[in-house]
């Protein structure tokens, strides 16, 4: 599952860019790898994150693994509900498991992510 | 360091995981199914109707002789002598520390002829630990390739397992075991486990162990069966308080600490056992720690290796710790001194670099409706 409007990043996070916001999640790839989310920190409202630091932790039964920011930007909105039923980012990655929303501080950050096909390319190597 | 996957050892199963589409993790040298459809739904199929676990990795070794009953009496902590044919024993082999080298289960198939099955991460260690006590006028051999080991755990295993044997489970109690065919092939059927639930442990000739599992998964579909991995079975064991030996019980651990003294033996019949002078003396003064179950009051999953505080003084490591998918909060267990270790007491654990509570409960976490 590889949405076209979406970017990407080798640590799996995906980010929506809409004019000077920035909406960011983890990919398909990267819940499968995680398997049955059971918990989730994210950042507050407010909070500046940088580009490739980490901004909050989505654990799995089994699994801890660190948010990567991919983008610079403070934090707008943090989907505080999803805190609450991990699991959705399971069931909708791309959709109700947003994470946070940005206001994109470093415009030129954006061309460094990947588009679909150079992500899906990427987790097809990874793979092998 | 990663483990190339051709330097792996597979089980006899490891063909139908892949097909499965299982997610593989190596462990102790083995290719492993850690999960198949999502370790939540595995780990409550257990707990609400049924799992099928391979667990061929396992050791078996077997002891015949006139003596080896005599030598098992001498290497292990529970008393091997109030064993009948066809029953089992949880147990341990002790060091002189009274730590465990391993936790084991030893099984009596008649007076002259015992088996003993082992961790898998331990085959060697143990058998070597076995033949340097000498077994005298018995022969000990280890048989860990030649037996293959499927476990069917959860309320409808009896259910499941009935259609496919010509006589009576009900028959074969609680750690007692008897053989039978499973579907035309030869198996050592004993009612032992690793879950918490009831179920059953198979032990089948290793060219048997697929059509064995398929003839399981199929009679159990409409059960509501399903192929569990490594992950719930961590999982569940956890929930029912059961040691994972390398975590909550090692070297280092005495087996009165780890809350293992009711496997500790000291009749007279049993004679001088290897640990028993500490261990006796642990029974009778108290041991200085103790094994507790924790529940998380605050926010937070605690795991294997987070330090542990009672106040701001650091009091270890986390031995096992998960969310519980069946209870549905986040549970753990930890060493802490006996006299600070009632259930109530608050402790707090640290989760990248913040303090987070939790507080002593009793165990088993779960404990299965009878």
């Amino acid at each position: 599952m590889y949405p076209e409007d979406l970017r990407y990043t080798k640590d799996h996070e995906w980010v929506r860019v809409q004019g000077e916001r920035g909406t960011i999640g983890i990919t398909d790839h990267a819940q499968k790898q995680l398997g049955d989310v059971v918990f989730l920190e994210l950042p507050a409202v407010g909070r500046t994150l940088k580009q490739h630091e980490t901004f909050g932790t989505v654990e799995s039964v089994k699994a801890v693994s660190e948010l990567f920011a991919p983008l610079s930007g403070a934090v707008l909105e943090a989907n505080t509900a999803l805190s609450q039923q991990p699991e959705k980012i399971n069931t909708d990655p791309y959709g109700e498991a947003w994470m946070v929303v940005v206001k994109l501080s470093v415009s030129t950050e954006v061309a460094e992510l990947m588009d679909a096909s150079a992500y899906r390319a990427y987790v097809e190597s990874e793979a092998k | 360091m990663e483990q190339a996957a051709v330097a792996l050892r597979k089980t006899p199963l490891n063909a139908w995981h892949r097909a499965s589409g299982a997610k593989m993790v190596p462990f102790g040298g083995w290719d492993m199914p850690v999960e198949y459809s999502g370790l939540i739904a595995e780990h409550r199929a257990v707990r609400t109707a049924a799992g099928l676990f391979d667990v061929s990795h396992m050791g078996e070794f077997t002891l015949t002789g006139p003596g080896a009953l005599a030598f098992l009496q001498r290497v292990t902590c529970n008393d091997v002598a109030k064993l009948v044919d066809g029953q089992a024993q949880y147990s341990a082999l002790p060091m002189p520390s009274g730590a465990p080298v391993d936790d084991i289960i030893v099984s009596r198939r008649g007076a002259e002829s015992f088996l003993i099955v082992v961790n898998a991460s331990n085959i060697d260690k143990d058998f070597a630990w076995l033949q340097q006590h000498g077994p005298r006028d018995c022969e000990l051999t280890n048989r860990s390739d030649d037996y293959a080991l499927i476990a069917l755990q959860g309320p409808k295993a009896a259910a499941i397992l009935q259609s496919l044997v010509t006589f009576d489970l009900a028959t074969v109690a609680y750690y007692h075991f008897r053989e039978g065919d499973v579907s035309g092939c030869w198996a050592s059927i004993s009612r032992t486990g690793y879950t918490g639930e009831d179920g059953f442990e198979l032990m089948v000739a290793p060219e048997h162990a697929e059509p064995v599992w398929r003839k399981l998964t199929d009679t159990g579909r409409e059960h509501g069966l399903l192929p569990v991995g490594l992950g719930a079975r961590d999982t569940l064991r956890l929930e029912a308080r059961l040691c994972l030996y390398g975590n909550d019980i090692d070297e280092t651990t005495s087996l009165v600490e780890a809350g293992l003294g009711w496997t500790i033996a000291l009749v007279d019949h049993k004679g001088d056992f290897v640990g028993r002078g500490v261990l006796e003396s642990q029974k009778k003064n108290g041991a200085p720690r103790k094994l507790v179950g924790f529940e998380m009051i605050e926010r937070g999953i605690a795991r294997h290796g987070y330090a542990v505080y009672l106040g701001d003084e650091r009091q270890g490591v986390v031995t096992s710790g998960s969310y519980a998918p069946f209870l549905q909060k986040n549970i753990g267990l930890c060493y802490l001194p006996t006299s600070q270790s009632a259930v109530g007491t608050e402790i707090s654990v640290e989760i990248r670099e913040r303090r987070v509570g939790a507080r002593v409960v009793p165990t088993p976490f779960y404990k299965r409706p009878r």
